[in-house]
């Protein structure tokens, strides 16, 4: 079994944080044709960092490289989590206790589950470790193609 | 090699008449101080009374804490028209100690570093950096113009800019560098990775803060220098109250210009030489601002042998304080200073924890702040703002950069009688 | 007192352009005998030291640029033997390289003594104290009025720069009665000051302030005396001739350039045809006794003019105007010179940007910032914030260990600063003065 069959393929978009940037981004996905599952912006000083979990990323990488944008792939892990109060807790709780420590995350619904998209440090021995605490991840061809 | 061999070398009668007229001379100063003059009286004696050397131990101490009821103006012995100069040191609260010069000050000072820099080889042509501070700091003005008077060529290097410091070093031939010793580590390292040939240096004079027999000999090897220990405090004129001489055994305190006695800080009681203790100093030729039986706070000792280079007595290197000052980047510190700043910002609570490490040769200083939970305003941009006023309110009252993390209510320790809220985690 | 040295400063006009032909005269012997870049340089234009027969055959004499020091750096233009050196100082350069100027005992005693007669024509005395607000070490401001303040018996306090609150306690605590810093942080001391709730002309015996380093005007001399009651005296110098040295007199109109210490004449930039008095143009200034650098008919690039007519104060030597401008493109933010050049050579050494930047001058208050946008390489970028923090944060550090003053950096997506074709325009400054 391959550990990286759970990486999600996250595009990491540098962008200004002035009006109007947020549509010019959105704007490459439209023309791309690339669907957006999940999106959130990290913002600090002058700038933020747009992260997106697309449908097709190598086109939406390409489209963003021929205008220019600095932008890089980021291994990600999503989570599911229950639909229901304590959902998250029982998720945030048991990687506590295994030791995984999230640089960041951020989450959304899909259908009747919970996602809670997560960035470690190495994401090998956290899949491991997640699966062995007995969560389930979602496979990455569940977002990209 | 002597900047002035008469004084440098002065012994037995001829040194204790002078120095007895100098007493004199400066107990008469003294009397032009308030402060002294109620110490006179409450203790008893005229100025008369002193009469030989051994009559100094009838004149009470003089503390740093002291100095701050004086402030600012309250130990000056001369008027303001004949001020030539003044610097500030850390004080022991959020006020800082005032330190005045004449002009006869400014030029014994001065003479006092031409001796030292004289005595481990500088002349006249040398290339002196500067990597010192200047201001308000003494350091940085003492250096330069004791090296001016030697006539060296001084590049006022001021600190930082570690890179520009190497390419001058390369670039104008420097031959000698004074900062403090954990920057000159600093500065190896960058010149290593710089690959710098630094061939043209081979005095190096480190001072303002302790450093180890390990780190000189360290200093040494990778800078290809001989690296000297520099004593000074501006209560004193600043640098250049004691140095070493080429033997590198102990410090030459320069008994023409200040009496030297090592007391048991607890009982006040004077110790005799090879004895470890706090040392106190009467200078004999400050004119602006005398001082009498100074407790400085350092541990020393006066040591017994004779120095082959020919001059005085010397002290030992210092082996620590007898108070809780803090030496971060040659900077003096007080807990006490640190406390009176948090506790005139209303968002902080009650409790800080001050930590010291030393990260690449440079010490760091982190302090642990508990808010104020009464006043969070659940805003992140708030908490930023506080966290950049505490630095701004510590850096005006310290001179020093420290890192300010905000802490939960509750967080930090708490502590039954004396507290310790000093971490010193760096290994010297 | 009313002169420091009473018998130069007053010596009648045809005494003085007497003595200071003497001391040309002098300069040019000395610079032909030993001087291997200035006899060249004479060579070149075909002039020898006996065709100067009187003051106006200087400008026969060839003049000296700023690019003279860089390419002859570090200490190719010395012409002492290097025993006599006791200074060196360091300015920003227009690339990579600093600009050095090197002093003999004589250069900073004489640096020491022009400082020291200014400061005694904007009524200073011994009794007076001297708050040095200007940087200390390498940038000669410090230093500069430091000497000279010492020189004439003032209290000097070697305040530097920064730590405002700090400046106002010791204005209020160590009876300051004269600051020495840049207008802006001047008028930066007075804003803080109010916020202190001090007001200086009532709590404060702070009466002269000793403004220089960066162009100012005379609306804010007038604002500086409605709000804190200081007189505010204009000085200039740069450490090509050897910092800090003139400031204008208590009549407030123009600042005297000490005639026996050096020879100014104002030029026609693009020509370089000397100008008559009452017309602008290049200052361009001899050190007429200059030791270890001496400098004949440097060119400053600042853009002033000499002013007719006599001194009611009954110094003799010429005034000059206060500084309209630059010739060139340096600007000067916080009072520290920069040059446009120099931000691009520092961004080369980061391998993440490219070429690409703009600077962008704005007054917040009263103090200069100056925003740096850099232009982000494609494949430099990273997910972590931190990771573009940290970037940015070097860039910053760079850019302040290159320029000596700070800049703010904003990291801008590729392609996204604009390009230029023929003469690049990187600097938009929107400071009003």
């Amino acid at each position: 079994m391959t550990r990286n069959k759970y990486f999600i393929k996250q595009l990491s978009i540098f962008s200004e944080n002035k009006s109007g940037r947020l549509a010019a981004v959105a704007k490459v996905f439209e023309e791309s044709k690339v669907n957006i599952h999940a999106f959130s912006i990290a913002e600090a000083n002058s700038f933020g960092v747009v992260r997106a979990i697309v449908d097709k990323p190598e086109l939406a990488f390409d489209a963003f490289s021929k205008q220019n944008y600095a932008l890089q792939y980021t291994d990600v892990l999503g989570i599911k989590m229950n639909d229901v109060p304590g959902g998250l807790y029982h998720v945030a709780n048991l990687l506590g206790s295994i030791g995984i420590n999230i640089e960041y995350a951020y989450a959304f619904r899909t259908g009747t589950f919970g996602t809670l998209i997560v960035k470690v440090s190495s994401p090998e021995d956290a899949v491991e470790k997640i699966l062995a605490a007995g969560l389930e991840l979602v496979p990455a061809t569940d977002y990209n193609f | 090699m002597f900047w002035n061999e008469k004084m440098e070398t002065l012994r037995g009668k001829e040194l204790q008449e002078l120095q007895l007229k100098r007493l004199k001379e400066t107990v008469a100063r003294t009397q032009n101080i308030g402060f002294y003059q109620k110490m006179f009286a409450e203790a008893g004696i005229r100025p008369e009374d002193i009469k030989t050397l051994d009559d100094l131990s009838k004149i009470p101490f003089t503390k740093k804490a002291d100095l701050r009821g004086g402030y600012p103006f309250g130990f000056l012995a001369v008027p303001m028209s004949r001020i030539n100069r003044i610097h500030t040191t850390s004080g022991t609260t959020g006020k800082p100690t005032v330190v005045a010069y004449t002009k006869n000050d400014l030029n014994s000072w001065s003479e006092l570093i031409a001796r030292n820099l004289t005595m481990v080889g500088l002349r006249e042509g040398d290339m002196f950096q500067n990597a010192s501070n200047y201001s308000l700091f003494t350091g940085g003005l003492g250096f330069h113009y004791g090296a001016e008077r030697i006539g060296c060529a001084v590049v006022p290097a001021g600190v930082g800019n570690t890179k520009r410091q190497i390419e001058m070093i390369q670039d104008f031939g420097v031959n000698a560098i004074h900062c403090t010793p954990s920057y000159a580590m600093h500065l190896t390292e960058v010149a290593e990775d710089m690959h710098a040939n630094l061939d043209s240096l081979r005095i190096g004079v480190f001072g303002a803060e302790a450093w180890s027999e390990n780190m000189r000999r360290d200093l040494e090897n990778r800078l290809n220098i001989k690296a000297y220990d520099s004593y000074g405090m501006s209560e004193l004129f600043g640098p250049g109250v004691a140095f070493e001489c080429p033997e590198q055994d102990g410090l030459h305190i320069w008994h023409d210009c200040y009496i030297v006695e090592i007391i048991d800080p607890k009982t006040g009681e004077v110790l005799p030489a090879g004895e470890k203790g706090e040392m106190v100093v009467t200078p004999l030729v400050k004119e602006a601002m005398p001082l009498l039986r100074y407790r400085t706070g350092d541990i020393t000792m006066l040591m017994e042998d004779d120095c082959p280079c020919g001059r005085g007595q010397k002290i030992a290197r210092l082996f620590g304080r007898s108070d809780d000052m803090l030496t971060v980047r040659g900077i003096n510190v007080f807990p006490s200073q640190i406390e009176h700043v948090l506790k005139n910002i209303p968002e902080v609570g009650d409790q800080f924890m001050v930590y010291i490490d030393r990260v690449n040769h440079l010490d760091e200083m982190t302090i642990d702040v508990e808010i104020n939970k009464h006043l969070f305003s659940g805003e992140l941009s708030d908490l930023a703002r506080l966290q950049n006023k505490i630095g701004k309110a510590l850096h005006e009252t310290l001179t020093l950069r420290a890192n300010v993390q905000l802490v939960e209510p509750g967080s930090l320790p708490r502590f039954e009688g004396k507290a310790k809220r000093v971490v010193d985690r760096r290994t010297i | 007192m009313a002169y420091y040295n009473e018998k130069i400063e007053t010596l009648p006009r045809a005494e003085l352009e007497k003595l200071q032909y003497q001391e040309m005269k002098v300069l040019v012997e000395r610079l032909y005998a030993n001087s291997v870049f200035y006899h060249d340089k004479m060579k070149a234009a075909g002039v020898l030291p006996s065709d100067i027969k009187s003051i106006a055959d200087i400008a026969k004499l060839p003049t000296m640029k700023k690019t003279d020091l860089r390419n002859n750096y570090p200490d190719k233009l010395v012409c002492c033997p290097k025993e006599d050196l006791v200074r060196y100082h360091v300015s920003s350069g227009t690339t990579g390289k600093p600009t050095v100027v090197a002093y003999t005992k004589n250069d900073v005693e004489l640096w020491a003594e022009a400082v020291a007669r200014s400061l005694v024509s904007c009524g200073l005395g011994r009794g007076d104290v001297l708050q040095v607000a200007y940087g200390y070490g390498l940038f000669t401001g410090g230093l500069g009025l430091h000497y000279g303040g010492e020189k004439m018996g003032t209290t000097v306090i070697p305040a530097s720069t920064g730590n405002s609150e700090r400046q106002i306690e010791l204005i209020l605590d160590l009876e300051t009665t004269a600051v020495a810093c840049t207008p802006s942080y001047f008028i930066h001391l007075i804003d803080v000051a109010k916020k202190m709730d001090v007001d200086i002309a009532k709590d404060t015996k702070l009466r002269t302030a000793i403004l220089g380093a960066e162009p100012w005007s005379e609306s804010m001399r007038q604002y500086i005396h409605e709000q804190s009651g200081v007189v505010a005296h204009n000085i200039f110098g740069t450490s090509e001739i050897s910092g800090p040295m003139f400031t204008d007199c208590g009549e407030l109109n123009g600042m005297h350039i000490c005639g026996d210490i050096a020879y100014t004449e104002i030029l026609d930039p693009e020509t370089g045809e000397v100008l008559p008095p009452g017309e602008k143009g290049e200052l361009t200034m001899t050190i007429l006794k200059k030791e270890a650098i001496p400098m004949i008919r440097y060119r400053i690039g600042d853009i002033t003019s000499i002013l007719e007519g006599d001194c009611p104060c009954g110094r003799t030597s010429p005034r000059i105007d206060r500084l309209q401008g630059r010739v060139d493109d340096m600007l000067v933010i916080r009072g520290i010179n920069v040059f446009p050049s120099a931000v691009e050579h520092a961004l080369l050494r980061v391998p993440e940007l490219t070429s690409h930047f703009m600077l962008e001058i704005t007054r917040t208050g009263p103090l200069d910032d100056m925003l740096v946008k850099v232009e982000l390489k494609p494949d430099a970028m990273t997910d972590s914030i931190n990771g573009l923090i940290g970037l940015q944060s070097r860039v910053e550090r760079t850019l302040r260990d290159a320029l000596n003053v700070s800049a703010k950096v904003e990291l801008c997506p590729p392609n996204s600063l604009p390009r230029f074709e023929g003469k690049a325009k990187r600097v938009m400054d929107h400071r009003v003065f």
